[in-house]
């Protein structure tokens, strides 16, 4: 089967300076795909090069097989929805959502009732008359998304689509999306920043840094299994604790203490240990369980989150962050209590640079 | 009760009294700031303003004098004169010629400009500013060397055997002249207003299929429209008004509105009817400089 979207050997350079670095990658059809990366990482160039905002220095870019790579953005099956929108501040809503049918030559009656439909499947009926201007955040995110799906693409692109909505919001729009993205049935490829947002949304994840490719993988294994060091402190928190392989089995950390940690490095590799603050237990000290790794500290701080409560551990050699589930009858341990902190070899994931 | 607002030393709890007293106050410091600008306008400009229309109304005695009794509308009748009417129309012409030439030239250069780094602009930005340096006058005398006789023009045009081009003392002259004279005054509005526009909103255009040329069409053109009215407005109210560029430029044959004024004032002596034409001509540039603002503001 064809990929929607495949990048070979993607090279985007603006002057000096290498934005997207020999990028391979291939997004399926009907996928929803998030890139994901700390800001200035080529995660949007990436997008704009698909998009064809952008032309790649190198490297071929294909779109259902077709070679597009030095095509403009109006020669494309493609549609964006562009970060804060940029809908027209000239046009009414319908104008905005008719505009590209309006530019390939479709006729105006046509043009007018896709453009209907598509407001309401947005749930914007009776706003069609509006100017952008005079609409919420949520709302002209709601535009942008008709504007773009109204043109039938067989990708679409999206650019922090959420990022100027408020939490709320935006936790709403998250299950919306990824409604809408079922009912179409196109892939979409999505960028952000927020990796709490990848994980919910999509169905891949391409992890980007300093314009390299780190990762792509689903969420489960781009969280539970790290690809190197970058990806395992940028998904979700961890706690990275320093040390040098042994054998497959055991990673000695830098207070000299061995703990078991399945790995595929060579022995004399250095490496750091993975430890989410929710694998990790804490139990009055000298207390575990059986079979689990285990260290000694004590309480430093503690922040009561309602749902959760999260300790900052002291240990000898670093400081260690762990999160307790506000169970029933959970124990509390307060700041300056001696504890032992214990995690299941097998929750854990060994990484390296 | 207290009304002064001043607070420094005293403290108290607002009231609806203290509120209205705080605004009221802000509002005179505003009229305040202004009062220099208002005084001297008033003084210059609607002081003289109100003696020409008062001049309209007048006759004008045998001697050229002004006669100030038994006002009438003779003058304005005269604008009717097939004479009149000619230099009315053609003045507007020339002005609205030169309004379009100029927005043509201007446009794509302000574009441009918009497109470069901040430095480069504001070099090239000076460029367009440097032949204020030189006085308007000395300006328009370089400009009939160029066109006249044995000018650069005309020896260009023999030399690549298109014969001698005539243009000193006709209309074009005066439009090459005005375009030359008032092309800033397009550009810099111009680019103020493109300047301002999100280039994502064009990025957003070429993404929904539309070409380079639709783009401009139906996006940057649209949201440039301020600029657009303000540098039209900057070049059709002068060119029509031009006395200068139509005298050094025009020849006896093109006379346009502002030289028609000087003469009736000047030459024929009859101040009535040049007052009459003058409140003619600011009529024109209200009108469609209305019309202009109406027409801009239902696209914005």
């Amino acid at each position: 089967m064809t990929s929607a979207v495949e990048l070979s050997g993607i090279t985007k350079r603006f002057g000096d300076v290498v934005a997207v670095d020999n990028v391979d990658l291939s997004i399926a059809d009907g996928e929803f795909f998030a890139m994901l990366g700390p800001s200035g990482c080529g995660k949007t160039t990436t997008l704009r090069l698909i998009a064809g905002l952008e032309f790649p220095t190198e490297g071929s870019l294909s779109i259902f097989g077709q070679e597009v790579g030095t095509l403009t953005p109006d020669k494309r099956p493609v549609n964006t929805v562009f970060q804060n929108y940029a809908l027209f501040p000239h046009l009414t809503v319908l104008e905005n959502v008719g505009f590209g049918l309006k530019m390939q030559g479709v006729d105006k009656e046509t043009t007018r009732s896709r453009s209907m439909e598509m407001i309401e499947l947005v749930q914007l009926d009776g706003l069609a008359k509006r100017k952008p201007s005079q609409m919420s955040g949520g709302q002209q995110q709601r535009v942008a998304l008709a504007r773009a799906l109204v043109n039938q693409p067989k990708v679409l692109l999206l650019d922090e689509p959420l990022g100027a909505l408020d939490l709320k919001l935006r936790q709403e729009m998250q299950l919306e999306l990824k409604k809408l993205q079922r009912d179409v049935g196109i892939s979409f490829v999505f960028v952000t920043h927020d990796q709490e947002e990848a994980l919910t949304m999509a169905d891949r994840i391409a992890v980007m840094d300093d314009g390299k490719l780190l990762q792509v993988a689903t969420p489960e294994e781009i969280y539970e299994r790290p690809a190197n060091r970058f990806v395992a402190d940028f998904i979700g928190q961890t706690n990275l604790l320093e040390g040098t392989v042994s054998d497959a089995e055991t990673v000695i950390l830098e207070n000299g203490i061995s703990v078991r940690a399945k790995n595929g490095f060579t022995a004399g590799t250095h490496v750091a240990v993975s430890l989410r603050p929710e694998r990790a237990h804490i139990q009055s000290q000298g207390e575990f369980e059986e079979g689990w790794s285990h260290v000694n500290g004590s309480v430093e701080t503690v922040t009561y989150l309602g749902n959760a409560l999260i300790y900052g551990i002291k240990l000898d050699w670093m400081d260690l962050e762990v999160r307790e589930e506000n169970h029933p009858g959970v124990e509390l341990h307060r700041p300056g209590a001696e504890i032992t902190v214990s995690w299941d070899p097998e929750a854990i994931s060994v990484v390296s640079d | 009760m207290k009304t002064v607002v001043k607070t420094d030393t005293e403290t108290a709890t607002a009231t609806p009294e203290f509120e209205k007293a705080a605004l009221r106050q802000e509002s005179r410091r505003g009229l305040f700031l202004a009062l220099p600008a208002y005084l001297y306008l008033i003084f210059f400009f609607v002081i003289s303003l109100f003696i020409v229309f008062i001049y309209s109304f007048a006759t004008r005695n045998r001697f050229g004098g002004t006669d100030l009794s038994g006002w009438n509308l003779d003058s304005y009748a005269r604008i009717s004169e097939p004479i009149v009417r000619d230099v009315l129309f053609r003045s507007v012409w020339l002005a609205f010629i030169t309004t379009v030439i100029c927005l043509v030239i201007a446009y794509p250069f302000a574009y441009f400009l918009s497109t470069r780094r901040v430095a480069v602009r504001n070099v090239m930005l000076v460029f367009v500013m440097i032949p204020f340096w030189t006085n308007f006058l000395v300006r328009n005398f370089a400009w009939r060397v160029i066109l006249g006789n044995d000018g650069p023009l005309t020896n260009a045009t023999e030399f690549v055997g298109l014969g001698s081009a005539e243009l000193l003392f006709t209309q074009t002259a005066v439009v090459l002249g005005l375009v030359y004279g008032y092309l800033p005054f397009m550009i810099l509005p111009l680019y103020a207003a493109i300047e301002r526009i999100d280039r994502r909103l064009l990025e957003a255009s070429r993404d929904l299929y539309g070409t380079g040329l639709q783009s401009f069409r139906h996006v940057l053109f649209p949201l440039s429209m301020p600029g657009v009215i303000a540098g039209s407005i900057l070049v059709f109210v002068p060119s029509l008004g031009a006395y200068v560029t139509p005298e050094i430029l025009g020849g006896a044959k093109t006379t346009l509105l502002g030289s028609y004024i000087v003469t009736q004032f000047l030459t024929a002596r009859n101040w009535p009817f040049g007052a009459a034409l003058s409140f003619v001509l600011m009529l024109v540039m209200l009108v469609t400089t209305i019309v202009y603002f109406r027409k801009g503001g239902r696209t914005l």
